[in-house]
């Protein structure tokens, strides 16, 4: 498979800067370190020379940007997607989130992101530099330069890979994927296996970690309120502070809901929170939930298809039918 | 602030039995909001409610909460007496301390300790309560009557006959129903199709009565005087307003091996059909599972024949759209499968058959012209069992049969006895019952006459088992009176099998939101007070869709309906609903969840322009609901993602007051 280079779309995206068609690009640019990538957006071809990356730590969706950034300008932005940004992206389509002909989008391939903590646990701290590759080099403070198997270090949510495929764009560089067999319900199968007991243990022993820094809401491409229920004085949650500690919970529980059958199930809340809790995994039990009782449904493969949670067919379950289902 | 006035009622000792009224009356006293708390004895009575006046006037009311029955009661009644005291009705509160506190209680502490909660919590809602402003929604007349049998033809009839336009919706290719395949009917044995044929004709004939067969439902929008119905016109094949209905076609269509659902499968018709001599609309019907042109292509006899060129291969199922005011479910019963009943042998041997399919038998227009014989050999059965409750009052047998009594099994079975011992005296007629139920008018007297006059040998007790051997049957039973085993040899069973709705009223039910029970019959509105309306505005019960029913109590109730439906049509514009779904345009992120859920379609989006930072102007698709169609359902509250969708009256703020009261 030919690889897309960071050069290949630094030369797409002056092309189009060039000719007109958009007049910003949405990419990526190096943080403090070289493993920490932001997004950024660019206006011209120079800085996108200089500080333009691309590489394992591309994970920033920018499906969620284009609601802010598709109003600043009458013209075009150009937006690279990976397969599974391509998901958030219909799915914000689909709630009319953004202007889809103030677009320009570009599916780049995507061979998996690297988790750097993973990396961390094998070369320790004082990370230097990485490079990006099949083998990535590490270099670190106190060991020189480490070869890393990149497929040791995926993140999880690239372990359980459910698309290679783009489900939107103009134009499309590199080949096209598939959707994949992915095993990604079995930690939720483990957790629906726990005693009620077990499984609160496990939530209270995560979340009671939670520093409500609202990171998780703010990266969540299906979290595009005007105005957050936790930021609405009139929602009665405003702001609370958590009175006891199941009250901590809440905020998470909370959102877990207003998400459900619109998550793609992207795993930015997970890679964003700071103190490392799997918040994908709620997401994902409702996703794996909707599937069992409404057949699969994977939001954003269609723009404006009808989530179960908002439909109702005649083959509905009833719910005490779901209730025994979820007995067995 | 509000000012809140506290009335508990005792209901005579309905609620004072259980619940010590002057301690809720007192305990919520020092609510926040409340000036006034007391209780009366009946707060409904034209002495409560001018209490009730006097106090809003003595002590300045804003606001009313009613401890006493539930609101489905009384709620009305109390907002009239707020309106009549000049305070908005929508500032009323019922707290339900009757049925769902002092009727489900014994202990007098626990009672009211509930009933305090209960008073807390509507004064909750209260404090947040605003006035409200009903608009009103004009009315659609016309009416749907859905399923064509006796129920839903005495429906057409009476309130086409009243002037309104009616459409009769029938999935089968003729109106009818279960009615039209009867021999006799009970207890004056007149003729089933001479007093049903004569009323099919009408419904042809009338004006104001469309008639669409084999045709069903397909979706229903809307509410009460305004719904959107969707009518899938199944194709035929036979273009209907050329088909004269001479039947030539259904004489020479080569495919004769078609089961006959009309004489139940006992013998067979051609692929294209008319279903019976007298039907309406007397077109024939070509069953596409069968016919050989429309799964090969090749055949087209009946294209050939018919002198009127009706035969339409290429025809396909065409969908009406129209508007109703009312609807009227008729969808009828069906003998209950006998699949579970191995006992009775019913797959074993052909002549055990069920009530059903004797009334074929002894049908001058049925599989055997009339003449009762036996389905195996065709010959006449000397000795005939008749096995009652068939599934019936089976509470043991949940799983295979039904809970309830089916109602019209004692009186037919003593019928076809009575029938069979007339017309063949020498044949022996035995009946095994559990109990014989014969309320209704000449009806014990009916049996009597099976007993006494024709000689019917009734058993009490229920057969255990029928076994095939040779050309017989052995039937073996316990008599409960002589306490003794039973071994009947005889040449035909016949089981009263129970009755159950028809399959297509469940998934009716919930395109009309209309309540079922479960046994899937619809629940009415009231079971004494409103038996003919179901709890769903709009929506009216004929027949056996609302539980087994006979002949004439189905043609009464089909008539109640009417009355109903005439009285909903006769009005030009009904009084809405103020509890209606508002958005917040302000939080509004315009993701059309709330238009996706609304059944009504009340909401609408569009792009408006609103000021952003620094003077400058945003455009946002945000929703708007339009209230005279909205019916204040609330899917769109729960459907938001962002809660800009909220519900007057029963807004998410009242609510968690209300929750937050309770759990105090």
């Amino acid at each position: 498979m030919q690889k897309v280079t960071r050069e290949m779309l630094i030369e797409k995206a002056s092309a189009l800067l060039a000719e007109g068609k958009v007049d910003r690009v949405l990419g990526w640019k190096n943080g403090e370190f070289s493993y920490d990538v932001t997004p950024f957006v660019f206006t011209d071809v120079e800085s996108m020379k200089k500080d333009f990356v691309f590489g394992d730590f591309a994970f920033a969706n920018f499906s969620k940007y284009l609601i802010k950034e598709t109003k600043k300008s009458e013209n075009k932005v150009l937006v690279f997607l990976k397969p599974c940004d391509t998901y958030s992206f219909n799915q914000l389509l689909t709630e009319h989130r953004f202007n889809r002909e103030k677009v320009y989008a570009v599916g780049i391939p995507c061979d998996g992101m690297v988790d750097v903590s993973k990396i961390k646990e094998i070369v320790g701290d004082g990370i230097i530099s990485v490079e990006s590759g099949d083998l990535i080099k590490v270099e670190t403070l106190y060991d020189g330069v480490k070869e890393i198997a990149k497929k040791d270090v995926l993140a999880e949510r690239c372990v359980n890979c459910k698309s290679k495929k783009h489900v939107a764009y103009d134009e499309l560089m590199g080949e096209e994927g598939e959707i994949l067999d992915s095993n990604r319900f079995d930690e939720v199968a483990k957790l629906e296996a726990m005693t009620a007991d077990e499984r609160y243990a496990f939530w209270q022993n995560e979340l009671s970690r939670c520093i409500r820094c609202n990171a998780c809401r703010d990266v969540c491409p299906a979290c595009t309120c005007e105005k957050c229920v936790f930021g609405n004085p009139n929602s009665g949650v405003e702001n609370k502070a958590a009175s006891n500690s199941f009250e901590e919970k809440m905020f998470h529980i909370i959102r877990a809901f207003h998400v459900a059958g619109r998550c793609t199930d992207c795993g930015e809340c997970s890679r964003v929170c700071p103190q490392n809790i799997p918040l994908h995994l709620l997401n994902r039990k409702f996703i794996k939930d909707i599937n069992a009782f409404y057949g699969d449904y994977q939001a954003g493969e269609e723009v404006g298809s009808r989530a179960p949670l908002t439909n109702y067919t005649k083959e509905d379950l009833e719910p005490s039918e779901a209730v025994n289902k979820e007995e067995n | 602030m509000q000012r809140i006035g506290v009335f508990v009622c005792w209901c005579g000792s309905n609620i004072a039995g259980t619940v010590d009224v002057a301690k809720v009356a007192e305990a919520l006293k020092s609510e926040p909001g409340v000036v006034l708390s007391t209780n009366y004895q009946y707060m409904c009575s034209q002495a409560g409610q001018e209490m009730i006046k006097e106090a809003v006037k003595e002590h300045k009311l804003t606001g009313l909460v009613i401890c006493s029955c539930s609101p489905r009661m009384h709620e009305a009644t109390f907002r009239k007496t707020a309106a009549a005291a000049g305070i908005n009705p929508y500032m009323v509160e019922i707290a339900n301390i009757r049925e769902q506190c002092s009727w489900i209680h014994k202990d007098m502490e626990e009672g009211t300790e509930k009933a305090i909660v209960l008073g807390r919590t509507a004064i909750a809602k209260v404090n947040l309560n605003a006035p409200l402003t009903p608009g009103e929604s004009p009315v659609t007349k016309r009416a749907l009557v859905i399923g064509g049998g006796i129920a839903g033809i005495q429906t057409a009839l009476d309130i086409a006959d009243a002037g309104f336009y009616v459409d009769i919706v029938e999935k089968k290719p003729t109106i009818g129903g279960k009615m039209a395949q009867l021999d006799k009917t009970f207890p004056t044995l007149d003729c089933a199709a001479c007093i049903l044929t004569p009323k099919m004709v009408d419904v042809a004939q009338h004006e104001r009565i469309r008639i669409f067969s084999y045709s069903e439902v397909e979706s229903v929008k809307g509410f009460v005087g305004n719904f959107d119905v969707t009518i899938r016109k199944k194709a035929r094949y036979v273009k209907e307003d050329v088909c004269t209905g001479c039947g030539l076609c259904t004489e020479k269509c080569p495919q004769k091996k078609v089961p006959n659902e009309f004489n139940l499968g006992m013998d067979n018709r051609r692929a294209i059909y008319i279903p019976f001599a007298q039907a309406v609309p007397k077109v024939a019907t070509i069953d596409a599972d069968y016919c050989t042109m429309l799964k090969t292509g090749k055949c087209g006899v009946c294209s050939k024949v018919c002198t009127a060129k009706a035969i339409d291969y290429t025809q396909k199922d065409e969908f009406i759209e129209e508007k109703y005011g009312a609807i009227v479910a008729a969808t009828g019963f069906n003998p209950i499968s006998m699949d579970k009943f191995d006992e009775f042998a019913y797959s074993q041997s052909k002549d055990v058959i069920t009530s059903l399919e004797f009334e074929r038998l002894m049908n001058a227009a049925g599989p055997t012209a009339g003449k009762l014989l036996r389905p195996s050999d065709g010959v006449h059965p000397h000795k005939i069992v008749f096995v009652q409750c068939v599934g019936s009052r089976c509470a043991s047998c949940a799983e295979k049969g039904k809970e309830y009594c089916s109602k019209i099994c004692c009186m037919y079975t003593a019928k076809h006895a009575m029938l069979t011992r007339d017309k063949y005296p020498d044949t022996d007629v035995t009946v095994f019952y559990i109990d014989v139920r014969t309320p209704g008018k000449q009806f014990d007297e009916f049996y009597r006459r099976a007993v006494e006059e024709y000689g019917v040998h009734y058993i009490k007790g229920m057969v255990g088992k029928v076994s095939p051997e040779g050309n017989k049957l052995i039937v073996q039973g316990s008599d409960l009176i002589a306490n003794k085993q039973l071994k009947i040899e005889a040449d035909l069973v016949v089981l009263a099998a129970a009755i159950e709705p028809d399959k297509s009223a469940r998934p009716l039910a919930t395109m009309l939101t209309a309540s079922m029970d479960t046994n899937d019959f619809f629940t009415e509105a009231h079971p004494k007070l409103r038996p003919v309306e179901s709890p769903t505005a709009g929506i009216f019960l004929s027949g056996a869709c609302q539980g087994p029913k006979d002949i004439p109590e189905t043609v009464s109730q089909a008539g109640a309906a009417a009355a109903k439906v005439i009285g909903l049509l006769a009005k030009d514009k009904l009084t809405g609903n103020p509890c209606v779904a508002h958005s917040d345009e302000m939080m509004c992120n315009g993701c059309s969840s709330c238009e996706k859920v609304c059944p009504y379609g009340a909401i609408t989006y569009s792009d408006k322009e609103f000021r952003g930072p620094n003077r400058t102007t945003l455009i946002r698709r945000v929703a708007s609901v339009n209230e005279a169609i909205c019916q204040g359902c609330g899917c769109c509250t729960v459907a938001c993602p962002s809660g800009a969708m909220d519900l007057k009256g029963f807004a998410s703020k009242q609510i968690m007051a209300e929750v937050d009261a309770i759990c105090k």
